[in-house]
């Protein structure tokens, strides 16, 4: 489990990483927290020319909080996130996914840019970006755009990001007063990506639903945001029924497959009663329980 | 004896401080210079016929020096011994057919490590394949893929075994349980993989190997046979620290003749690691079993027989100490129950999945597995709670020790008092009320229970069971018994007393332990005591059954060690009183030192003692040997070659485990908590009951990964799906339960500190009492647990068809 020969590189600023993409296109990988590609690397299923590591750049670490909008440089570690009063506060769905990301030794490592990309879709973090309609802020050769979640993720492990372009920024609007969140999943380990995963936020309004965001992880090829179990709950409200039939339209929505740890049918049905469980809880916080 | 200050502490371990600080000596610490790499080619097939290897352009490569492929190993190496009839051809490597993705098809050795894998990539080799098979039932029809030609089929081995009068018993009997098991392949993936250091000097024709393998010593025998090397050419030598095994690494042997052959070939020392993608891959697993299961008992519970039909799956290739799976737990066919009458028709298979060998529990997960199952059926289709149709069938405490009818002597225990101490500190009654209530309020709430028999230090000779008596019988065979440890313990010039062992742990604790014994015997501190205990062949007393495995350490290792600490207590008293000019019976041993026992002339201490033996050998009286250093070689008088009723007693010493656990589980996500875990243990004297307890709740936390997470999944092609920790689930800290551990203690008359083995303990009955907790939690459902690993879906999908039956 050795990798193949490659170059290595350590820029210390985006300008000079992008600089390299150029030179090497699509022979070149990005290095972030290597949780997934330093596995990929050793393993011999990824065989770049070039490793490019932003480990060294600087100016891709932060979290900042302005105008209601948190944002994520792409190189903050998962811990940092973990242990943010910030996030705790004002994003907590992020924060309780945080906690279900690996392990707390993998997490020092694992940065939310780095997952991103990976885009596995069984991850936590794709699945609260699909949830919360967040945006990602890439940076290229020709300058910035910025990507919804929902343009992002485009396949299994599969994303918008050009060759020659880097994930710089996450942005996630803070959560709304009145809000409440979940994030539940099923996985047979603590720590393993989910078999099936739900993250939930609803707004109430009174006995009203305001708002509802949904996303299942595992159960599809990307994260799927569940918008017709949405619309139930905003139709609807947060009553038991309500739930219910959100949960099963959820299950309808979903396109598991079967693997080795879980049948397509028992993702199918994980995601109702995930979905149920996660809105059930999001409701309660959201009324203040 | 003498008084036991040290034995029975929870002494810290004096292996700790180097292992927490980083500063053990494994394999791969241990420095050489002008060290080679090794990188092994795999088999991407399952089953193949091997056209050509081309090694050239590898061979042009940056930094390789040489490449050993089938062709080389053909050319100078033999076959293993196996230990059945049928004509099973295992050598190191691959010769001209792959039977197993993974398996060795050829090896580069370059400088490093990443030059070796480079080139691999380079080696063209071309495979004609074949189908595959996996399935050890479906293997054993006609017309499935042939795995060995020259056996003619894929059975390895069949015996049917036949003790007491089980055609009749059946007849009579009221009822008759019937169940079919599946038992999964796991293994125990210690932290430390495989690794081997091969260093070949032509001068002397010695080829020296550094590596973890643990034993048993006969696959010595075995390597020097595969290397056409003369035993005393082969050195075999244990690293200083092994990082586990569970019984894995005996399987490290043919690797040891693979980098064996490399150096030899090559001209260089050269070092092989395995990586973590090459052990799940090919290096050792247990069985996967298949197992129809026949009780027959009263309507008042009592068992009156058991048949069982076992196909186990040895993967592509039998080899030594196979078929253990099948026959080690033979003398405990019968566990802890008194029945006579048994049958056990045991075919042993080959199939297209990696080879196996012993893991921890070795044959006795699979053994209660299915048992424990039976007992708990018997007590469903009587009505009868399960605790009473185990007390109802207990050997009883007076009945030590005991002669189960496969030949086995248990040789103390008191399991009725051990039961009802897990059933007491369980409050298995409250458990039950607590499983009303619940049931009432519609939750499935399960409470299981699993005795067994922990059988412990294997008699060498209990595998040539897998031969016909008639084989046996031969003039020209040669029966095959034992279960021996050595020691050595020696004063040096300044009193200071050194163990020489030999016992090659894997972190066990013996340096711990042997001085915790030794400083009884000699009536000394611990920390004066130094022990040493690698494995060097070409130095140290052993032989082919030396080792660290079936949990021998603790009955054998320590015996010898006191024996020897006797031996020398007894010469120093010889010699002190040649110097005191005092009669020997006039004399003491006590707190290091020789006294008269009136009290009268001067005490001599060891210290004194030992410098005058040293500096001044002339002191020593005529006709005693003149050195402070006493070895023994410890035996079992019951340690026997199997009689030709196939009777034996296969292992030395015989402990016992009960284990009550209740479960919940959540209706909707199949998912299974586990609320309390209690297991009682009886291991005879108890030396180190930290390292006890450590042993257990590793045991435990190892069965339950095969009862829950692990298994080596392979698809029809025979493809491995688990081939990293990402599908490979090992249980971690997160997953293990509470564990209530609790001991009653039944010295065995049959060592020397009454100690037995517990190092594979509730590995044994975890899926037991589990698969019974579980199936009594679904009771309401009607499902049975009758196959491992009990997974979320699997089971979710149990749960559903039979609500679907219900709806």
């Amino acid at each position: 489990m050795k990798p193949s020969p490659f170059e290595y590189h350590d820029p210390t600023s985006v300008n000079e990483a992008l600089e390299l993409l150029r030179r090497y296109g699509p022979e070149a990988k990005i290095l972030a927290g290597g949780q997934s590609l330093i596995a990929l690397l050793n393993f011999r299923l990824s065989a770049p020319a070039a490793l490019i590591d932003l480990n060294r750049v600087a100016e891709l670490s932060y979290l900042k909080h302005e105008n209601g909008t948190l944002r994520f440089g792409s190189m903050l570690r998962q811990r940092a996130i973990e242990f943010s009063p910030l996030v705790l506060q004002r994003l907590p769905l992020l924060a309780e996914a945080t906690r279900l990301v690996g392990h707390l030794p993998t997490r020092t490592r694992g940065t939310i840019g780095g997952s991103l990309a990976h885009a596995d879709p069984a991850a936590e973090y794709p699945t609260v970006i699909t949830a919360l309609d967040g945006e990602l802020v890439i940076r290229g050769s020709l300058g910035e755009r910025v990507v919804r979640a929902h343009d992002f993720f485009q396949g299994v492990m599969s994303t918008a990001l050009g060759p020659d372009e880097i994930l710089v920024e996450v942005r996630l609007a803070e959560a709304p007063p009145d809000s409440g969140c979940a994030f539940e999943e099923f996985s047979r380990r603590h720590g393993d990506f989910a078999i099936a995963g739900v993250a939930a936020m609803v707004v109430v309004d009174g006995a009203r639903c305001r708002m509802a965001r949904l996303a299942a992880a595992g159960v599809g090829p990307i994260p799927m945001r569940l918008r017709a179990a949405e619309e139930i709950l905003e139709r609807e409200g947060l009553s038991e029924r309500a739930i219910n039939d959100a949960a099963a339209s959820a299950a309808e929505i979903v396109e598991p497959a079967g693997d080795l740890h879980a049948s397509a049918d028992f993702r199918r049905h994980l995601t109702r009663v995930l979905t149920r469980r996660a809105l059930a809880r999001a409701a309660d916080r959201a009324r203040g329980k | 004896m003498a008084a036991q200050k040290w034995v029975g502490q929870s002494l810290k371990r004096t292996e700790d401080p180097a292992l927490l600080t980083g500063c053990g000596a494994f394999v791969g610490d241990l420095p050489f210079s002008n060290l080679c790499h090794a990188a092994i080619l795999r088999s991407p097939h399952a089953h193949a016929r091997i056209r050509k290897v081309d090694t050239a352009q590898a061979l042009r490569a940056p930094g390789v020096l040489g490449i050993v492929t089938g062709a080389d190993a053909a050319r100078l190496t033999g076959p293993f011994p196996v230990g059945v009839e049928a004509p099973v051809k295992y050598y190191c490597m691959a010769i001209d057919k792959v039977r197993y993705v993974g398996e060795p098809v050829a090896v580069v050795v370059a400088r490093d490590r990443y030059l070796a894998e480079d080139a691999l990539d380079l080696i063209e080799v071309e495979y004609e394949p074949l189908a595959a098979v996996v399935d050890p039932e479906l293997a054993l029809k006609s017309g499935a893929p042939l795995l060995h030609e020259a056996v003619g089929s894929n059975l390895a081995c069949h015996r049917k075994l036949r003790y007491g009068d089980p055609e009749r018993a059946f007849l009579e009997a009221d009822v008759v349980i019937r169940a079919r098991f599946r038992f999964p392949k796991y293994s125990s993936t210690p932290i430390e993989t495989y690794g081997v250091i091969a260093s070949y000097e032509p001068t002397t024709g010695v080829l020296s190997v550094w590596s973890n393998f643990m034993g048993p010593f006969v696959m010595h025998s075995l390597v020097a046979r595969a290397l056409n090397l003369a035993e005393n050419r082969l050195r075999f030598v244990a690293a200083p620290d092994i990082g586990g095994s569970f019984g894995i690494k005996t399987g490290v042997y043919p690797y040891i003749a693979l980098i064996g052959l490399a150096a030899m070939n090559t001209g260089v020392p050269v070092r092989w690691l395995e990586d973590r993608r090459e052990h799940l891959l090919a290096s050792s697993s247990g069985t996967d079993r298949v197992a129809y299961r026949e009780l027959a008992a009263r309507k008042d519970g009592t068992i009156l027989a058991m048949r069982s039909r076992w196909i186990d799956n040895v993967g592509a290739y039998i080899r030594s100490p196979e078929p253990g799976c099948t026959f080690r737990p033979i003398s405990n066919w019968v566990g802890p129950y008194r029945f006579e009458n048994l049958e056990a028709d045991a075919s042993v298979v080959m199939t297209n999945k990696s080879l196996t060998g012993p893991n921890r529990g070795y044959g006795c997960g699979h053994l209660y597995f299915e048992m424990e199952r039976m007992v708990d059926l018997l007590a469903e289709k009587l009505a009868m709670d399960p605790a009473e149709v185990r007390r109802r069938n207990f050997i009883q405490a007076d009945e030590f020790p005991y002669r189960t009818p496969t030949g086995g002597l248990y040789d103390s225990g008191n399991y009725p008092g051990a039961f009802e101490k897990a059933i007491e500190t369980a409050r298995y009654d409250e458990l039950r009320q607590e499983q009303v209530r619940a049931r009432a309020q519609g939750r499935l709430f399960g409470i299981g229970l699993a005795v067994a028999v922990d059988p412990s230090v294997s008699n060498m000779g209990y595998i040539t069971v897998a031969l016909d008596p008639a084989v046996r019988s031969r003039p020209d065979y040669h029966p095959k018994s034992g279960a021996l440890e050595a020691a050595t313990v020696k004063v040096g010039p300044l009193g200071k007393v050194t163990v020489v062992m030999g016992s090659a742990p894997q972190g066990q604790g013996h340096r711990t332990v042997v001085a915790q014994v030794v400083a009884d015997e000699l009536a000394i501190a611990p920390d004066e005591i130094t022990v040493i205990d690698d494995l060097d062949t070409f130095t140290r007393l052993w032989g082919v059954s030396s080792g660290t495995y079936s949990s021998r350490f603790a009955a054998v290792g320590t015996s010898a060690a006191a024996l020897a600490a006797r031996k020398l207590k007894d010469k120093l008293i010889d010699y002190a009183s040649r110097l005191m000019e005092v009669p020997r019976e006039s004399l003491n041993y006590s707190d290091g030192m020789v006294r008269t026992q009136s009290g009268e002339g001067r005490p001599l201490s060891l210290r004194e003692l030992a410098g005058q033996a040293h500096w001044n050998p002339d002191s020593f009286p005529k006709g005693m040997e003149p050195s402070l250093e006493a070895t023994a070689v410890f035996g079992f008088a019951e340690s026997k070659a199997p009689d030709p009723q196939d009777r034996v007693n296969a292992s030395n010493t015989y402990g016992f485990i009960a284990e009550v656990m209740a479960v919940e589980i959540d209706p909707e996500t199949a998912a299974i908590k586990i609320l309390r875990y209690v297991t009682v243990h009886d291991a005879g004297t108890i030396i180190n009951p930290t390292i006890v307890r450590g042993q257990i709740y590793g045991g435990a936390l190892h069965g339950l990964g095969g009862a829950l997470y692990e298994e080596l999944v392979y698809d029809d092609e025979g493809q491995l799906l688990t081939g990293s920790f990402m599908d490979y689930l090992v249980p971690t800290a997160s997953e293990a339960p509470t564990i209530e551990i609790a001991h009653i203690e039944s010295p065995s008359p049959f060592t020397t500190l009454g100690a037995k083995g517990l190092g594979e303990a509730s590995s044994m009955t975890v899926a037991a009492v589990l698969a019974n907790a579980v199936s009594d939690a679904l009771k309401p459902l009607g499902i049975q647990i009758d196959e491992l690993p009990i997974t979320p879906s699997r089971l979710w999908h149990l749960m559903e068809a039979s609500r679907g039956t219900a709806r």
